[in-house]
């Protein structure tokens, strides 16, 4: 067991620098590399918020990528041009954060009574929704500018620095995007602590229960509606962090960026890494936000060579990788490539039974 | 009033297509509560078969309603294989699995169908080459066509033709018993398997007619159109009462209903300048301060499906079936 | 046990991820000029969607930049004493905000010293703030959305009229030809359709045309006939429809079928050959507007050069993005540096005459006097009816006669001093 903790500490202090080390690595090969992180950390943020949801709870939430688009325009709207406010970072996103668990319990509250599957079309249904209204919001009363989305958005800005900037401190250059790959990378440990925690504790315990047998945890006291509710509430907040995050880094939004497509990607990553696991989830996210980069570098000039010219492009791969993730996982690996331990016990039961 | 009777026309023809979609979603449900995701996109492919058979004939000289057929006869059995291999391939392995897995593999599948199709047709948008020829219709001041006229009445026949299907002949009868209880089904020497199966291949070879249709009354077809179909037609079936035939049907023609009226009134009703509590500033002058347009067309479906779910979970005509799984 | 296996996941991830970065490979966009010693290289970017729905007007757009630089280089252009190499650092957007800003991160890594693009307003307009950090100008040949240039960037310019130069210029159309007395405008619900909707809209009103409140579908819709059925219920004798062809289609069509008999009227997203393949014989008559002049009325050598080294004649904005390269080239010529600070002046400045005829930017980036083409539907072809330019409606038959002998372009006057094009706002 001693052997075992040094090891654990071993291992997180060599990730501490690895990921601390990362973006100047990355940037060796190209700003756009550190970018291409933050928009993994990003997923990351999303899929563990989904996590909760899916994961912890077992409500199937299809529209979910609704309170990263909550998220993204409350900052949008509370830092721009468009109605003239510019509050700083730090009051935003805990307001992003506050509105999107809001449209958590919007959402969950008329929903409690509902089974997986219907669950599921509904999400769905009220992720469209909140799509349609950011997108026609502009008419009669102009508030989010419609499908011309918000341009001009601040960056974040902590003290005197700014985060679309490159300053350099002690000879090192440090870039925008590296900033906000730091501060990315802070949420998201604040955001793994939290969810641990959550895990293990009461609420954690609860949400198990409700996803194994509801009429059992009910019956074994748990408040089922307020834990559903808290459910929602986490998960949305934090998708509404993380959509702050992304209209600060992006710098314009429009409800382009908020489709059904997002939705099922962010579940896809919860799937494929495995469902519950907050280390499994972690890794579902990098690797499919990586996958089109990665395709890009590798069966796009494979086929111009081959070929002469691109055949299938890697857009269309990942759509399909994404596809057949969701089948093959759910077939042959169903609690995902890092199943969580109390899930793979779950799933292999229900099988038996 | 001529008005008013072409907005029921228009969402009465938008309703049969709706319902048609919807009877496969409710066919499949009503077995196996199993909400088939990847309909929409047996639809889509439907469509586009159709497309490519009606493309190369367009030119043969044959008479428009043959060639249609032909389409449709394409694409029927094409659609019951995609939908006999989606059921072997990705379903039938989950049957005994919780609730969430098999839903999960259906977005798979739809996605895969899609992005295939997308390989196969190209991302453009197809037009059908136009060989019907426009034929309208005086009705109480209204216009109607001679394709608006053949989908809704066709619409009826496939209902009638399903429900003599599961009430009078020897599947229907095994369908009826697995949806009771696949165990006992089983038992009294139902071939489970094989009566999902064939619920499938015939909820596709539907999805397939609803395509052709489809594609043939709006002139184009693309890889993504079954997406959006797909989801109103479902809203449409539990609005019925999902897995409930005649449900399907008056779903269907509600939600078509529903969206036509709702696109053509609810935005002069919901003016606030006609009832003198808009702004001044934007009524002057005949000026409008309109909350909901047109523009929240695809919202209703969504509206009208949250409600029934959440006051009347089973739906319009269906019976409370409580939770069965 | 748990924690160890968690950190050792995120420790493999970690490791995988800076092995990503580290192995990435330097795409070699460009190989380096054989050095005859005193060469200089000057690489241009260029973006578009190389994949996706507009894959093909992106092709086009990449193919209109590198005819350009290609001809550069033939031309040998000597820069700062050295022999200039241009390359082309094509990349693909993928018309995906997030790639854009990728993308666009991309060609500041590698150093580009000017870009030709992007093609969509969409991804053009996230991606100008990285390029304005890094001071690289940026000319798009395409992107038409008016907040593009009206962010306050000294690098960011186009050579394509915006939205609200083509809505009025169809509306003032529209209103002067057929006189109709009640407008019905609907639009797909997208940045492009509503924001041209919206212009014609002002446009219209402004000259007394009344305008029936906005419908709109979305770039989706299939089904129109409850949105027409009102149209018609309505009597409105006109009809302007900002979105795409693909829906754009089965609106005039189910028009039609209602019985409406009002002019159907589009942008140029539904200017397309598409539209008689869609609608049928209910396309005939419509009237749509392409922002700049159409490719067949581009300049001849353009046309030819493209025709031979392409073997396919140019879509849509070939010539813009051609016109676009060749500014860059040209003010980098000019200020004899291909720094971009040092250009930069000479670029806002200039006064060039391209395959699109003249051109000058105003002092927020975008083209002054540009043109706007006028077409309708007749026997199933898209035929240009007049030519619209600083507000003057010119039939296009005089338009040709008039750029045609024209070898001797009309004495350019000094930037500085010309009109002020028409201000909007």
């Amino acid at each position: 067991m001693r052997k075992d903790g040094r090891w654990v500490k071993a291992g997180i202090a060599m990730l501490a620098v690895a990921l601390l080390l990362l973006p100047f690595a990355l940037s060796y090969a190209g700003t756009a590399w550190v970018r291409i992180a933050n928009y993994a950390l990003l997923y990351v943020l999303l899929a563990l918020g989904l996590n909760i949801v899916v994961g912890f709870a077992g409500l199937l939430d299809l529209g979910y990528i609704a309170f990263y688009a909550v998220g993204a325009y409350a900052y949008a709207l509370l830092a721009s041009p468009q109605f003239g406010l510019h509050l700083p970072f730090w009051v935003i996103l805990p307001i992003g954060a506050g509105v999107a668990a809001l449209f958590g319990v919007m959402l969950g509250a008329p929903t409690l009574k509902l089974r997986g599957d219907y669950l599921a079309i509904v999400t769905l249904g009220f992720g469209e929704i909140v799509r349609i209204f950011l997108n026609n919001l502009s008419q009669p009363v102009n508030i989010t500018h419609g499908p011309q989305g918000i341009a001009g958005i601040d960056p974040v800005r902590i003290g005197g620095i700014d985060f679309s900037r490159s300053d350099s401190m002690l000879g090192i250059v440090v870039s925008g995007p590296m900033k906000y790959y730091y501060l990315l990378l802070a949420l998201m440990l604040a955001i793994v602590v939290v969810n641990v925690r959550l895990q293990d504790s009461r609420i954690g315990r609860a949400w198990e229960a409700i996803r194994e047998d509801e009429v059992a945890a009910r019956a074994m006291g748990i408040d089922t509606t307020a834990m559903k509710l808290l459910a929602f509430a986490m998960g949305a907040s934090f998708g509404g962090v993380a959509g702050g995050m992304f209209a600060a880094i992006q710098g314009f939004i429009s409800p382009e960026s908020f489709v059904l497509v997002e939705s099922v990607m962010v579940v896809s990553m919860v799937v494929l890494g495995g469902m519950g696991n907050i280390a499994g989830v972690i890794l579902g996210a990098v690797l499919l936000a990586f996958v089109p980069e990665i395709l890009r570098w590798t069966v796009e000039p494979a086929q111009r060579a081959l070929f002469g010219r691109t055949l299938v492009e890697p857009e269309v791969i990942r759509m399909l990788i994404f596809g057949l993730a969701l089948v093959l996982v759910m077939l042959f690996r169903p609690a995902g490539l890092l199943p969580s331990a109390v899930r793979k016990r779950e799933l292999t039961q229900d099988r038996a039974s | 009033m001529d008005i008013f009777v072409q907005q029921l026309v228009n969402g009465l023809t938008l309703g049969a297509v709706y319902a048609i979609v919807a009877l496969g979603y409710t066919m499949v449900y009503g077995i196996i509560q199993l909400i088939n995701f990847a309909h929409g996109e047996v639809v889509m492919i439907g469509a586009m078969v159709a497309f490519t058979v009606i493309n190369a004939l367009a030119a043969a000289g044959l008479p428009p309603l043959a060639v249609v057929l032909i389409g449709t006869g394409c694409a029927v059995p094409v659609c019951m294989l995609v939908g006999y291999a989606m059921e072997r391939l990705a379903y039938r392995p989950l049957r005994n699995a919780p609730r969430l897995a098999p839903l999960i593999t259906a977005i798979g599948v739809s996605i895969i169908l899609q992005h295939l199709a997308m390989l196969v047709w190209s991302r453009n948008v197809l037009a059908f080459p136009q060989i019907i020829p426009l034929t309208t219709y005086g009705f109480l001041g209204a216009q109607i066509t001679g394709v608006q006229l053949t989908i809704i009445g066709l619409c009826f026949a496939m209902m009638a033709g399903l429900a003599l299907l599961v009430y009078r002949t020897r599947l229907g009868r095994a369908m009826r018993a697995t949806a009771q209880n696949p165990q006992v089904a089983r038992l009294m020497g139902v071939d489970v398997n094989r009566v999902i199966a064939a619920t499938f291949v015939i909820g596709a070879a539907l999805g397939a007619v609803a395509g052709v249709m489809v594609g043939t009354y709006y002139g184009v077809a693309q890889y993504t159109m079954g997406s959006t179909l797909g989801l109103k037609a479902f809203a449409a079936a539990v609005l019925g009462g999902i897995g409930n035939i005649p449900g399907a049907m008056a779903g269907g023609l509600v939600l078509g209903v529903v969206e036509a009226l709702g696109a053509g009134y609810i935005g002069d009703l919901t003016d606030l300048c006609r009832y003198g509590l808009g702004p001044a500033g934007s009524c002057a002058g005949g000026g409008h301060f309109i909350l909901f347009g047109s523009n929240y067309q695809d919202v209703f479906a969504f509206v009208v499906l949250i409600l029934v779910l959440v006051f009347r979970p089973s739906g319009l005509l269906g019976e409370r079936v409580g939770d069965r799984a | 046990m748990k924690n160890s296996k968690l950190a050792l996941t995120l420790l493999a991830v970690a490791v995988g991820l800076i092995g990503c970065g580290k192995e990435e490979p330097k795409k070699p966009v460009a190989e380096a000029a054989p050095p005859p010693p005193p060469s200089i290289e000057i690489k241009i970017g260029h973006v578009a969607p190389l994949t996706g729905n507009i894959a093909h007007l992106g092709k086009d757009n990449e193919n209109g930049a590198r005819l350009a630089i290609d001809e550069a280089n033939e031309a040998k252009i000597k820069i700062d004493g050295k022999d200039a190499k241009f390359v082309l650092v094509a990349e693909d957007d993928q018309a995906d905000p997030k790639v854009g800003t990728t993308v666009a991160q991309k060609l500041v890594d590698a150093k580009v010293a000017g870009v030709v693009g992007h093609l969509n307003s969409g991804t053009s307009i996230p991606a100008s703030p990285i390029y304005n950090s890094a001071g690289i100008p940026v000319i798009s040949g395409s992107a038409t959305n008016p907040k593009l240039t009206e962010q306050g960037f000294k690098g960011q310019f186009r050579v394509v009229a915006r939205d609200d130069q083509q809505g009025p210029a169809v509306a003032s159309y529209l209103a002067a030809t057929k006189k109709p007395r009640l407008v019905a405008i609907i639009d797909d619900a997208t940045a492009y359709g509503e924001g041209l909707a919206n212009e014609v809209e002002k446009s219209l009103k402004a000259a007394n045309v009344k305008v029936l409140p906005r419908e709109k579908g979305t770039d989706k819709t299939t089904d129109w006939k409850a949105i027409l059925t009102k149209v018609k219920g309505k009597n409105a004798d006109a009809v302007f429809y900002g979105g795409m062809d693909a829906t754009g289609g089965p609106l005039i069509k189910q028009g039609r079928e209602l019985g409406i008999k009002a002019v159907f009227s589009f942008g140029d997203g539904a200017c397309t050959d598409e539209m008689p393949k869609l609608a049928g014989a209910a396309a005939e008559g419509l009237l749509c507007s392409q922002a700049g002049i159409p490719p067949q009325a581009a300049d001849k050598k353009f046309l030819d050069a493209y025709k031979k080294k392409f073997n396919v004649d140019p879509i849509i904005y070939a010539p813009f993005t051609y016109d676009a390269a060749n500014l860059l080239i040209e003010a980098m010529k000019k200020a004899n540096s291909a720094d971009p600070a040092k250009y930069l002046p000479e670029l806002a400045k200039i006064d060039y005459k391209g395959a699109t005829g003249k051109i000058a930017f105003d002092e927020k980036g975008d083209r002054k006097d540009a043109e706007i083409t006028i077409f309708t539907m007749k026997e199933g072809k898209l035929v240009p009816v007049a030519i619209i330019k600083a507000g003057q409606t010119v039939p296009y038959e005089e338009f040709i006669k008039a750029a045609a002998p024209a070898p001797a372009a009309p004495a350019a006057e000094p930037a500085k001093e010309a009109p002020k094009a028409e201000e909007k706002k």
